[in-house]
């Protein structure tokens, strides 16, 4: 009797239904806190940019948020440097949850990009550094990452990136702080104030403190690196016309105007 | 193995943990690991074991997949078709697997972040699927949990063992806290030890891996017929 064709279904058809109402119960019991977890750790990714991640280690999950909450502001900006507050139905749009993601896959006119300002406690007009989003490719699969500009909005203050699935010891290396930490104080403009970006060479163990656009490189990962720098060369560019705004109206101390 | 294959003769009130059930647990430890001697699981033995941390965290999600399959496998064992019966051993174990990431998305993330794909990769951990098909479909519950929890034992104590050394020689520290930082200190400024690269390199694990089974099998006089 065990052998027979029914059998067989009707066992097959049991588990699959047992096995899947447990899954999707758990999915949905877990789902909340799940959410949360990814927001903390995109709030992480986001402070990264500015704070030494020794520090930021040392914090725990309420000390980050709340930290969050009273240091960063954030906005929406458009290719041409205007804010979004309502998205295209007129829902209201959060910086946190914008999906780069999908918006990597409209055209660059119409993505929606997240700008996180970084402020004194309480006074949100005292910047300390303008924090962007990028995203982008790997060698295997979606790289990202935040780049904080100090208020000159040339000089880099900070990055962080993240890789789905970057080689092990290779690759995955760009989100080591040593690597990010070679970012630091590097410009994105020359002196005419065209831009350069910042370009990760290949090979790695030279010295390019002389050179403000170039950055030591990570050995045995020069596709991962051609696509961090192509990331930020794009994304970058992608905030101009925003940076373009804020600096013509750093004559008027009150940046609020710009916002 | 054939020891396993066989049923147990059905004893009147055999202790909890009588010899020939010791035998489940102490077995995979040594005499026949999972890793060591079947060379099973070299993947996630080799790809999670650069720091302590993931590595405790990926022993205990194997810990618990193997016992609950043997477990669920082991109560079904009666009633699976045996013509679909692999199938239905994948489906058991890839539901556990996809419950262990659920748990650690929600709960430690980070740890997710670093394990996520391997975690995933306990369904194709040959060492999973080969104790359900020798042992629980031909078991009793009780001891085919034993059999599971010696089993997963034997694989979480080796792949500690490789992290230890990996983080230690490759990061210089144990679960994060700097050792070779300190070791420094005591001899004063300008010193300082050198941590290999090599360690933190899958090829690390290769190596420190070898050095183990090279080891043992000096010692138990193993030899591969």
């Amino acid at each position: 009797m065990q052998q027979s064709n029914a059998y067989i279904i009707t066992f097959s058809v049991i588990l699959t239904v047992v096995l899947g109402l447990l899954l999707s119960g758990t999915s949905q019991v877990l789902g909340p806190i799940q959410k949360k977890a990814v927001e903390l750790d995109t709030k992480k990714q986001i402070l990264g940019a500015v704070l030494e991640s020794s520090d930021l280690r040392k914090m725990t999950s309420d000390e980050i948020l709340a930290y969050y909450d009273k240091r960063i502001t954030s906005k929406v900006v458009d290719i041409d440097g205007n804010l979004i507050e309502k998205d295209s139905d007129g829902n209201p749009i959060i910086a946190e949850n914008v999906n780069v993601a999908k918006n990597y896959k409209m055209a660059p006119e119409k993505r929606q990009y997240p700008m996180f300002i970084f402020h004194k406690e309480g006074n949100p007009d005292a910047v300390e550094a303008y924090i962007v989003q990028v995203y982008g490719a790997g060698l295997w699969d979606e790289i990202w990452g935040f780049l904080a500009l100090d208020t000159d909005l040339n000089t880099i203050a900070g990055v962080t990136f993240g890789h789905k699935g970057e080689t092990p010891g290779l690759g995955a290396r760009i989100t080591e702080s040593g690597v990010q930490n070679r970012f630091q104080g590097k410009q994105i403009y020359d002196e005419s104030g065209s831009f350069q970006s910042v370009v990760m060479q290949k090979g790695e163990g030279r010295d390019f403190s002389d050179d403000l656009h170039k950055v030591d490189g990570i050995s045995g990962s020069t596709i991962t690196a051609n696509g961090v720098n192509n990331m930020l060369r794009n994304y970058l560019q992608f905030y101009s016309a925003y940076f373009e705004k804020l600096r013509s109206s750093a004559g008027s101390t009150d940046l609020a105007l710009v916002n | 193995m054939s020891t396993e294959t066989a049923q147990a003769s059905v004893k009147q009130a055999e202790p909890l943990l009588s010899k020939r059930r010791r035998k489940f647990i102490s077995d995979p430890l040594v005499d026949n690991n999972p890793i060591t001697i079947q060379v099973l699981g070299i993947c996630s033995a080799l790809a999670v074991t650069t720091q302590l941390q993931p590595t405790l965290v990926m022993a205990i999600s194997v810990i618990f997949v193997m016992v609950m399959a043997n477990l669920t496998i082991s109560l079904l064992r009666n009633a699976i078709p045996s013509r679909v019966r692999i199938i239905v051993q994948l489906a058991v174990i890839a539901s556990l697997v996809t419950l262990v990431n659920e748990v650690l998305k929600a709960f430690a993330f980070d740890m997710y972040k670093e394990l996520s794909v391997f975690v995933g990769l306990i369904i194709t951990n040959c060492i999973v699927m080969g104790r359900l098909e020798a042992f629980a479909l031909g078991n009793k519950p009780y001891d085919s949990i034993l059999d599971g929890f010696g089993s997963a034992l034997g694989y979480a104590w080796i792949i500690l063992a490789v992290a230890f050394f990996r983080e230690l020689l490759g990061s210089g520290s144990v679960f994060g806290v700097q050792i070779y930082d300190a070791i420094s200190g005591l001899f004063g400024e300008g010193f300082s030890l050198a941590t290999n690269g090599l360690m933190v390199s899958p090829v690390g694990a290769f190596i420190i891996l070898g050095l183990i089974i090279w080891v043992q099998r000096t010692k138990t006089g193993y030899v591969e017929h």
